[in-house]
């Protein structure tokens, strides 16, 4: 057993590039889900227009970088228009089903062989970010300490990410001590009430779904052009709730909740997923019992149960607090 | 628990096969002459191969910047050379053919995809005689007849899918995204019993039903009673059914593998041939036994006591609680017999196409768009609205490619919500 490598490497995923990534789609969900209690099941699909967004707009618009930041910036906006119209008057229930099924959809289109010219089929595209690489400040060289040590391009990278996760932390923070916050607060409480007090529920749903959505599509654009690739195979439904479990464990209704919770829950994942494949590769689990094909699921297993231990034993995670997720009766 | 138990009789099916074989791409050799081929050949009367000549064959580049026409030889074969790998589309010229032959398959334009490092790339036009000729005999009157009951009998399956899911939320109001691995749980079983223990179908079938059926009522009663008993909100408990299923779910992959894998009769079948329509027998009786069974469901909830108990609890639970109605013991029962029926939905989705892993899940979603075109939380409207999505999935692929079919799905999905979002059958509620 090789612990020093598995503790390096959990280490270093508690700061890597998926960190990054989940604690985007876990802020967005956060204002989604913790703040006003929308459902959104379908996180996933607003990463894959955004991470699609660029790649197409950058490799087949031939359009500079920073215009297709903002082409997936609004496909999420568009999709948050069109999953929200239908279902934010109805119950919750409904836009959990069309979220979920709209992010597999996408999934479905973009990896159908008939549009494979645009979207590159099962293969995915790759190769649009060289504008973010030339961007780099940082000069050749190796920089940090201990198990942080990276080069040039991955700290590039890497300040990039957590800029971002600060920025759209900051904005939630300002955002929720607003009048808007605490519109859709309320919301989440009691929505007939503050239907009564005259303000227009529909539209802060519709609202807070398009920034939750901006906010993960940001994530998927980093994922897609902090690796200048995107596959219709990273899209699947898992994401969606890996990020619903980084939220969870950090704690809903808390700004700082999604962010401690995908680094925590990285680098779980990372220990877990070291120590099993050990354990296989040193043959101290026997081959008839889990083979290293196996061994792959057994992280999503986990996350399975983690997900369901954590809502029925601990629902406010890490940080949150009891009081503010009455998840009862909606 | 119900899981440990799912878990244990789970350790004891059968173990993932080798490794998928990797990809065949050739070795890249230096500058090849890259072609792409086929042969044009069809059977006559008396079952003798014929090859056809001079029929023109077109390949035209994905981007237009390429055109090349070829005519077949006298051993019907065609080979035209083409510049780079990529995308092309192949035609063939039908006028050109003799008089009562023509394409089985009604595709004259394929779509070729060359490979970087292959030298070739088939096309393959499936040529017939008189009653074999598709030009023929297939108007596309016949193909929306064939499509319609293909897609009946998806619809059905849907539809005993389906029933569970929106019987379990009318009693309780859980949208169960688990549902689909309860349908994939009854597949699996059976392919343990099958495949696994040699069973033959005809045993292995049922006993995977009441396997289902007994861990369906073993997931109500030792997982979801004890939380609604704690007063677990609905949302708290719909996050906890995905939970569910991923757990479930990767399980089912863990132990299974992620192949597709068929049972061991039933799998090879001359279809029959009933006026226009071809199906395979298996099909027709798994239609067949999808009727009786929905109409065996309805004569039970219309009739005997436990069906109008689950009604009564589906339409007002507190009333029905408070007429003498054991609820616990209602809900029970619906979680057993909607697992009861989503494994023999499974088992017929499995002989009709394969079984794998994530089978029910691919299933959640039609489902899903079934239950609520029909109504959430009616029994009937489940059967009416999957029958719909079934046969409108099916039915749609005449005008879109088949690998958009599922968007077909998701857009009845939204059409109806956004005009009649209580479903056909179910009544209006106002919510916000």
């Amino acid at each position: 057993m090789d612990w020093a490598s598995i503790f390096d490497n959990t280490l270093r995923a508690l700061l890597g590039r998926e960190a990054i990534i989940y604690a985007l789609a876990a802020i967005g969900l956060n204002i989604h889900f913790g703040y006003t209690g929308l459902l959104n099941f379908g996180q996933v699909g607003f990463m894959a227009v955004g991470g699609y967004g660029v790649a197409v707009s950058v490799l087949q618009w031939d359009l500079p970088l920073w215009v297709g930041l903002l082409v997936g910036i609004g496909a999420a906006v568009v999709l948050a228009l069109l999953l929200g119209m239908p279902t934010l008057r109805l119950r919750a229930d409904y836009l959990a089903i069309v979220t979920i099924a709209a992010s597999e959809i996408f999934r479905f289109m973009v990896s159908a062989p008939s549009w494979r010219e645009v979207t590159g089929g099962s293969d995915g595209l790759s190769g649009f970010s060289a504008e973010f690489y030339d961007a780099n400040v940082i000069p050749d060289g190796s920089y940090g300490y201990g198990p942080w040590r990276y080069g040039a391009r991955d700290l590039w990278i890497l300040v990039v990410g957590w800029g971002l996760v600060l920025l759209a932390t900051l904005l939630v923070y300002l955002l929720i001590r607003s009048p808007w916050g605490r519109v859709v607060k309320a919301i989440r409480e009691d929505e007939d009430a503050v239907r009564s007090l005259g303000k227009n529920v529909y539209s802060y749903k519709m609202q807070s779904l398009i920034l939750g959505g901006v906010i993960g599509a940001v994530g998927g654009m980093f994922w897609a052009v902090s690796q200048s690739s995107v596959v219709p195979g990273n899209f699947g439904t898992v994401p969606t709730f890996y990020a619903y479990a980084a939220l969870i464990l950090g704690g809903m209704a808390r700004v700082w909740g999604p962010v401690v919770g995908a680094m925590l829950f990285w680098a779980l994942l990372a220990f877990t997923q070291g120590t099993v494949n050990e354990l296989v590769a040193n043959e101290l689990i026997p081959n008839s019992i889990m083979d290293a094909n196996q061994a792959g699921n057994v992280r999503l297993i986990l996350v399975g149960v983690g997900l369901v231990l954590l809502l029925v034993y601990r629902p406010q995670g890490i940080f949150g607090d009891r009081r503010e997720i009455a998840l009862g009766d909606r | 628990m119900a899981l440990v138990a799912v878990a244990i009789v789970l350790a004891l099916a059968p173990r993932a096969g080798a490794q998928e074989p990797a990809g065949d791409d050739g070795p890249a050799q230096g500058e090849p002459e890259r072609t792409i081929t086929g042969t044009l050949r069809y059977e006559d009367d008396s079952g003798e191969d014929v090859f056809v000549e001079g029929v023109d064959v077109t390949v035209e580049s994905s981007d237009g910047s390429f055109s090349e026409t070829g005519t077949s030889d006298a051993d019907g074969r065609f080979e035209i050379a083409v510049p780079e790998p990529g995308t092309y589309t192949v035609t063939l010229d039908e006028e050109g053919l003799p008089e009562d032959v023509g394409l089985r398959n009604e595709r004259p334009t394929l779509t070729i995809q060359l490979r970087e490092g292959r030298t070739s790339a088939p096309a393959l036009f499936p040529l017939g005689f008189g009653e074999d000729a598709g030009r023929n005999v297939s108007t596309s009157f016949d193909r929306f007849l064939r499509l319609t009951v293909q897609g009946i009998r998806f619809g059905l399956i849907i539809a005993m899918c389906a029933i569970g899911l929106s019987l379990i939320f009318g009693t309780t109001r859980l949208t169960n995204f688990a549902h689909g691995e309860m349908v994939t749980f009854g597949a699996l079983m059976a392919f343990f019993f099958n495949v696994t223990l040699g069973w033959h179908m005809l045993l292995a079938a049922p006993a995977a039903i009441l396997v289902a059926v007994a861990a369906g009522s073993g997931f109500d009663r030792f997982f979801w009673r004890p939380l609604r008993n704690r007063g677990t909100g609905l949302i708290a408990m719909l996050v906890i059914s995905i939970g569910a299923s991923i757990f479930l779910r990767f399980l089912f992959n863990f132990q299974f593998g992620g192949f597709n894998r068929s049972y061991r009769q039933y799998t090879l079948q001359e279809p029959l041939e009933i006026g226009p329509i071809t199906i395979v027998p298996r099909d027709l009786i798994g239609m067949g036994l999808s009727i009786v069974v929905l109409v065996a469901v309805a004569v039970f909830l219309q009739r005997t006591r436990m069906g109008k108990a689950m009604r009564a609890v589906a339409d007002n639970r507190d009333l029905a609680e408070s007429s003498g109605i054991d609820v616990d013991r209602v809900i029970n029962f619906v979680w057993a017999a909607g697992a009861g029926l989503a494994a023999l939905g499974g088992i017929l989705q499995g002989l009709s196409q394969t079984v794998t892993w994530q089978m029910g899940f691919q299933l959640l979603l039609l489902m899903f768009a079934g239950v609520t075109l029909g109504g959430l939380g009616t029994a009937y409207g489940a059967l009416v609205g999957s029958m719909v999505v079934g046969v409108v999935v099916e039915v749609s692929t005449l005008w879109i490619p088949s690998e958009f079919k599922t968007t077909t799905a998701l857009v009845i999905l939204i059409a109806i919500l956004l005009v009649r979002p209580q479903g056909i059958l179910g009544q209006a509620e106002r919510v916000g």
